[in-house]
Order: C-alpha cells, then structure tokens, then sequence
C-alpha cells in the first residue's frame, strides 16, 4: 500500500501512536520527524534517578515495538510549516512531505522567563543534553541552587539537588505554597514542611525581577528587593506547546492543539494530535478542552487516536466511545511520593483527609458535589498502594455534567 | 511468552496491576509480584503493562 502517515515529533508520544497505528491495522509507511538527535527516551528520570546519578542517561531509551522495526525516523529534523488542506508538512531542511494521515506530536518546550541578566548557569529540564548540563552544574562543590517555579519539576529537581549536596538550595515561587495548583492547600502545606524538614529553602509569594552577573548568573533578584546568590539557576516555569507549525490552518492554537472528543484536529478525519499538545475534552468529567501534562497521556492519546486516524483513513467509521481517561501523576521527592489518581484539580474546594495523617503516610480525597473526583497520596509506598484502592471508585463514577 | 522485570528498575508504582491483572500483584507488604510466562492470549494485556511501566520496567520475549 503506497500510503504514508507522518508523525510529527519522536518522543514518547510519537513512539506509542506509531505503534498503536499498528496495533490498529495500519499497513502502510509511517515516518516519524524528531528535532532531537536521540531516539525517543523516557523523560520522569531527568529529574529524579538520573539526575542524581543513580541510573545512567543510556537507560532512558524506550525500547520501540517489533512492529514499527519498519518506520523511518527522521531525526534532528524540524517540522517547520504544515499545509492541512494539501496534506503537507515541510522540514527545516527544505524538504516538502505529502501524507495521507499526521499525527501531531511535537510536545512541549520549557517556557523561559524573559527578565534581564545573563543567560549562563541556568538551566531547564526536558531533555537528555538539559539534564547533563545540569547534573555537572550541580556536582560542581558547593553549588547554591535557586530553583525558580516551585512546581513538579522544581520541587523534584529541588530534592535531587539537596541529595547531590547542594550547599544550598532555594525554590521562589509567586504562589504561597509548592505545587498548591495540582494539590491545594491541604497537601502543599503538608509538601512545604516535609522539603523544609530535608533542608530546602523556600522563598514563597515573590517573583522573580532579574538575574545579577556578568558573563555567569551569580544571583537571583526577588520581587521584595532580596538577591539570592546562585551558582546555578533551574527556571522550572511552566511550558510552550510546540504548534508554530501549525500557524496558518485556521486552528486556534492559544494553548496547544484543540480536538474534538477523538482526538481529531480541525473537524479533518486525516489529522489527530497526541500527547501534552493535545487540548482535548475528557468524557469523563466536564467537556472543557483541556491540556495534560501527565506522563500517562501519551500512551492513553495515542491508542484512542491512533484508532480514529485509521478508521478516518479507511472511511469505515468506528464505534469507539469518547475519550475518557482516568488521570493519573506521581512525583518522587526526596525520600517521598506523591500519587494521585482522578482529577484532584476539580475537587479543590472540598478535600478530606480519607486515610492517615498529613505527617505521616496520607491518603486525600478531593470532591465535586459531595463526590469524590480525585485521590493523592502523600507518603511511603503504602500510602500509595492505600490510594490506588480508590481507583476502581472513581473509573465507575458517571461522567460529570459541566 | 515471556514476561521479565528488572527488579533493579521497578519501584512499585502498580500501572502494570491496572493494565495486566491476571500476569502482575502487589504482594502484602506493596511489592511487585508476577506470572512469568502467561499465555498467549494475555498479550495485549502485557503489552500494554509494559507500556504504562513509568520505569520500562517490563519487557517481553518471545
């Protein structure tokens, strides 16, 4: 069959919709397009095990399926244009690309903050050569660590470097408490002390106004006029969806790429997007397109698109029910896991403790009307296998009206 | 088939629990337990455990 859909983007979420385009019968060629040099390569690590030196940078690597040993993989290049009415992509290297399907695929990038000073000694952390850098910045003696953004990564990279023995570690957030988006109150206060008990600094309800140096970043300047001497800087900001390839398609690309409830972009049978650009509605609770950033949804995208972008191709329809994933994050920090299953972001203004104490292992319920919408954890191994007892509970619930 | 675990890998986070019921348990005190040669039938099932692995902790031969 002299068809061929283009994946756009190598990482994780390319790899599984390759793979589920097999799964789903998808016979012809399948090209997938990378700005990276490497293949595609487990990212969690980057600030947790490997940073700390605990694994090596090569055990990263996903180990793709048999059935995509066929797929060609165009590394180190760019998807710089799309033209959806033609079916075509264009690369940085010139080259103009027809398809029959694409998946979009070209992820997230660290969001920088623009305020003045220089650039050298900080860091971010999404790829294999940012977490190098950093883990040889970090070994260095003595370093003092600002970790700018007190969210997943910055309260993760922020453990690790207090492990790596950090002279001193400090993470500046605007916000009053660590990661009180993902967890509210309750629990971030509950995070805040346990970092604290394990010697990391907090500089909390205060932005960052600019970085003082010359040549080298030799400290932090705060909204309330302290300066934080740095050796090293981690801006752990948030992110930027990749989509400038799309500009000029008629999508609304204000915050990822918008699909219906299959996964499909631009109403079109022949393009779906997956992974964290995808701002999809989730059956499962209030039909608001959202963004997730969550480790899971690569795998979960790219088995439901993987289906819709094949039955679009064959026009023989499918059966499948709308997109309804349960979500799920964990986030290893220190000697600590945070676990959660659902949707805790929706049930914020009424969380209980269901099991256990907030010093000690935790296990916190979040609800929506009196129901329960999302479970954390907080604490050892138990305390995680305690809350994944709540899973099945909420995988029955009826989806929730908007 | 074949199911092997790098137990150096695997931190018991248990997706593979969700996804593969009848090849992977926790044990009581929360640690990972599995059937290392399931039938054929439960590909699927071990495919898709290996795939949700945080750690990619689970491959398969044969």
């Amino acid at each position: 069959m002299n068809t061929r859909i283009v994946v756009a983007g190598a990482s994780m979420a390319g790899l599984r919709a390759a793979e589920q385009l097999r799964a789903a019968g998808w016979t012809g060629a399948i090209t997938l397009v990378g700005d990276e040099p490497h293949m595609p390569y487990n990212r969690p690590p980057l600030s947790k095990e490997v940073l700390a030196g605990k694994a090596p940078f090569e055990s990263l690597a996903f180990r793709p399926r048999a059935s995509v040993a066929d797929a060609e993989w165009r590394l180190g290049t760019k998807v710089v244009a799309a033209r959806l009415a033609e079916n075509i992509v264009e690369f940085d290297d010139g080259e103009a690309l027809s398809y029959d399907g694409l998946i979009v695929a070209t992820g997230m990038r660290p969001r920088r903050l623009r305020c003045p000073g220089p650039l050298t000694g900080r860091h971010t952390v999404r790829t294999v050569d940012d977490a190098q850098g950093l883990r040889q910045a970090l070994t260095r003696p003595g370093a003092r660590v600002v970790v700018v953004g007190g969210g997943f990564i910055g309260c993760e990279v922020a453990a690790t470097a207090v492990a790596l023995g950090a002279r001193e570690v400090t993470v500046v957030d605007p916000l009053p408490l660590p990661m009180v988006g993902p967890l509210g109150e309750l629990l971030a206060r509950a995070l805040l002390t346990r970092h604290e008990e394990r010697g990391v600094r907090f500089a909390l309800g205060t932005g960052v106004t600019g970085f003082t140096g010359d040549d080298h970043v030799t400290g932090v300047a705060l909204g309330d006029g302290t300066v934080l001497p740095a050796d090293v800087v981690v801006e752990s900001v948030g992110s930027v969806a990749n989509t400038e390839w799309l500009d000029g398609n008629g999508l609304d690309l204000s915050d990822g790429v918008p699909t219906d409830g299959h996964l499909r972009v631009g109403g079109r049978p022949d393009v779906v997007a997956v992974g964290d650009i995808a701002r999809f509605p989730n059956a499962r609770y209030d039909g608001v397109p959202r963004r997730v950033e969550h480790w899971c949804i690569p795998t979960d995208t790219a088995k439901h698109a993987a289906k819709t972008l094949v039955a679009g191709l064959a026009r023989t329809g499918h059966d499948l029910p709308p997109f309804a994933p349960l979500p799920t994050f964990w986030s290893d920090q220190h000697d600590f896991r945070l676990q959660s299953f659902g949707a805790p972001v929706l049930g914020k203004e009424d969380v209980r403790v269901l099991q256990g104490d907030l010093d000690g292992d935790v296990v916190v319920g979040y609800h929506a009307g009196g129901r329960l919408v999302g479970v954390v954890a907080l604490g050892g191994q138990a305390a995680a296998a305690a809350a994944s007892r709540y899973r099945a509970d909420l995988l029955k619930q009826p989806a929730l009206t908007a | 088939m074949k199911v092997v675990v790098d137990m150096n890998k695997c931190q018991d986070h248990g997706q593979c629990v969700f996804a593969a019921p009848d090849v992977f348990s926790m044990d009581d005190s929360g640690h990972l337990a599995y059937v290392s040669d399931p039938g054929d039938a439960l590909r699927d099932e071990v495919e898709e455990a290996a795939d949700v692995c945080p750690l990619q902790a689970i491959r398969l031969e044969g």
